[in-house]
């Protein structure tokens, strides 16, 4: 399962990191999202993974991280897609008000000569 | 005073984040179209942090007291709880952060905050997350504080619209997005790698992490200081900066001078906290990467100032060589190089705020002359047009030109000018000099307390920091001489322009402020060097905040 998760984790980052490079705004803004997609996603796995532990405390089993997921990353993931959502909403706001100030949607505001 | 202020503590320490978000909330109440009582409640909420910025800077500075203050916000104590604490170098950024505000806003308050929406609440908003910054002592609320100052910032760039604002606004949100991504990874790989998320605590861990996860640790680190230096501006990451800073409105582009300052914080706390002298096995990792990185930074920077025409960008390269100058002196991990680099700090930090607002001005005195253009591409040279025939006392007009009567704006202007171009460039009288030599003499003369531990070696380092710093010293004099030439003594009409006491007298008081620097160098001196003591020697720290204990219930 560590391999698949990796593997995800992998190719989300390099899709984002890629588009992120690209001219177009949009397709730096969904890179940002890909990005934050593998970044969301690597914090989650920072907690030991494990299957079929949720950190909900189960009367009479001890309260150690033997028997249940860390669930600190799981807070701190929440928090974080929270934030990335208000910046991704923000950012569009910005693309559009270039769009509509430079007439182009470069991300130099004008087309390469 | 001071007994108030210990009468308050230890609430006082949270005073700093609650005050500017209970204004900005409050703000928020009263309408947009009442733009006095927001501008009157903002002045008043900046004079208020100020005082408490100067209280919290006398209760941490107190002889024979704790240096090290704690607070817990949720009664937790500390590995659980989030803990905000206050040491002589937070209690320094507060109140530079504190000055500054003040400055910009009393003087948008002339008629930048009329250019758009929601200025105030926006302002003090960024106070309150960098404020927040500076006080707390967890890595994760770290980042959350990181994205509330970031936010406000892009709210604030954007104030006033237009092409090259919106241009460069996108750009700045986009590497601040990568930005906190990597941060995120990084806090992520030290949860891994210690399994705290508070610094302190973190720090105690250090030493007993087990040779296998010791890479993961490291890799943590290494990614964390990314996202911080690209935050600090540091090369090759500060591309973003100087479009930003230039187009930004002038209090907007005042307070972001404190921005950069926060990444250099971030760099320095967790830098001494985690890999000082007894860290074991990873003691000054990343030191050497530190210093060069911060040496490469000044050289760019400097370079960029030579090759800039508008003084509005002449400022952003600023910021950028003085970051570069604060994150290479840091990187040595030498006691007596980073106190001269606080000291440095302040004066560098007043110096630029003031330079932003003076721009301002000096861009509305030109009115009558051909306006550079304002975009990334900047290719006029020095006019030769401009140059008076050396042979007559008569202008173009056949009126008398030495001996003309100079407008006091003009004067005005022309002094400010040159008062910021001498602490930039670090020449004397001023406190710029007094930073730059110390940080000279620390670094050609190895401080002997860290004999036997293991430092970046001192030669060539040590040796390259005094070339460069010398040599950006020498590159913006002639930048800010030739800016100052253009716009001061070149034009021949030119009406005097009117300025308002709003905005003059920020520039004056942090100007002021720097020449005061000067006089009472050697107070602030002891300062520095006390704060970069304690910092050398987390231990204290550590303790202090892993001690604390919470308020018991009666």
């Amino acid at each position: 399962m560590e391999v698949v998760l990796a593997t995800a984790i992998g190719v989300l980052a390099a899709s984002g990191v890629w588009l992120l490079l690209r001219p177009r705004t949009f397709q730096v803004l969904i890179g940002l999202s890909l990005l934050s997609y593998a970044v969301n996603l690597f914090i989650f796995s920072m907690g030991s993974l494990s299957i079929d532990q949720p950190p909900i405390v189960v009367p009479g089993v001890p309260h150690d991280l033997q028997h249940y997921t860390d669930p600190l990353p799981q807070a701190l993931v929440l928090t974080a897609i929270v934030i990335n959502f208000a910046m991704t909403a923000l950012f569009l706001v910005v693309l559009l008000a270039l769009r509509g100030l430079s007439g182009t949607d470069h991300v130099d505001g004008r087309e390469e000569s | 005073m001071i007994d108030w202020a210990k009468a308050a503590m230890p609430h006082l320490i949270v005073v700093p984040i609650l005050l500017p978000l209970a204004t900005a909330a409050l703000m928020l109440l009263v309408a947009e179209r009442r733009r006095r009582l927001r501008a009157a409640l903002n002045v008043g909420s900046c004079a208020l942090a100020l005082a408490v910025a100067v209280a919290l800077l006398r209760v941490v500075d107190e002889r024979g007291a704790a240096a090290v203050r704690v607070y817990l916000p949720a009664n937790w104590p500390a590995p659980f709880g989030i803990v905000l604490a206050i040491d002589r170098l937070s209690a320094m950024m507060l109140l530079v952060t504190a000055v500054i505000a003040l400055a910009a806003v009393v003087y948008s308050v002339a008629r930048w905050d009329r250019a758009g929406v929601h200025f105030h609440p926006l302002f003090q908003l960024q106070l309150m997350g960098v404020s927040g910054a500076f006080l707390t002592v967890d890595v994760f609320n770290l980042f959350v504080f990181f994205e509330i100052l970031l936010a406000a910032s892009y709210g604030l760039l954007l104030h006033g619209s237009g092409a090259a604002r919106v241009r460069s606004g996108l750009h700045y949100i986009a590497v601040n997005l990568f930005a906190s991504s990597l941060f995120l990874v990084g806090v992520a790989l030290l949860y891994g790698a210690a399994g705290t998320l508070n610094l302190a605590d973190f720090a105690a861990r250090i030493p007993q992490v087990p040779p296998a996860d010791r890479p993961l640790l490291h890799a943590g680190a290494a990614i964390l200081a990314v996202a911080f230096l690209a935050k600090a501006a540091m090369w090759p990451l500060n591309f973003w900066l100087v479009p930003a800073y230039s187009a930004a409105g002038a209090p907007v582009a005042a307070l972001f001078a404190i921005l950069t300052k926060v990444g250099v914080y971030a760099t320095l706390r967790v830098w001494t906290l985690f890999f000082g002298i007894d860290a074991g096995e990873s003691a000054f990792f990343g030191g050497t990467a530190l210093a060069w990185i911060g040496m490469a930074s000044l050289a760019v920077a400097s370079i960029g100032m030579l090759a800039s025409h508008h003084p509005g960008r002449l400022a952003a390269w600023g910021v950028v060589i003085s970051s570069g100058t604060l994150v290479a002196a840091i990187g040595f991990a030498r006691p007596a190089l980073t106190a001269a680099a606080l000291f440095y700090l302040i004066g560098s930090t007043f110096a630029l705020a003031a330079l932003f607002l003076l721009v301002e001005l000096i861009d509305r005195a030109r009115e009558v002359e051909p306006q550079v253009p304002l975009d990334d591409v900047d290719p006029v040279p020095f006019s030769i047009a401009y140059i008076e025939r050396p042979d007559s006392n008569l202008d173009e007009d056949e009126s008398v030109l030495i001996g003309r009567i100079i407008p006091g704006a003009i004067a005005f202007l022309g002094l400010a000018f040159m008062l910021c171009a001498l602490m930039i460039a670090g020449l004397p009288p001023l406190s710029g000099f007094l930073g730059k030599f110390a940080m000279l003499s620390s670094a050609l003369a190895p401080d002997p307390a860290l004999a036997g531990a293991r430092v970046p070696t001192p030669g060539v380092a040590a040796l390259a920091l005094v070339a460069v710093l010398v040599g950006s010293g020498f590159l913006s004099l002639v930048a800010m001489s030739r800016a100052g030439i253009r716009y001061f003594w070149a034009p021949q009409e030119r009406a005097a322009p009117r300025l308002r006491v709003t905005e003059t007298l920020p520039i004056a008081a942090l100007l002021a402020l720097c020449v005061l620097l000067t006089i009472r160098a050697d107070p602030v001196m002891r300062y520095a060097s006390d704060t970069a003591q304690s910092l050398h020697r987390p231990a204290g720290y550590i303790d202090a905040v892993l001690t604390a204990r919470p308020v018991e219930r009666r």
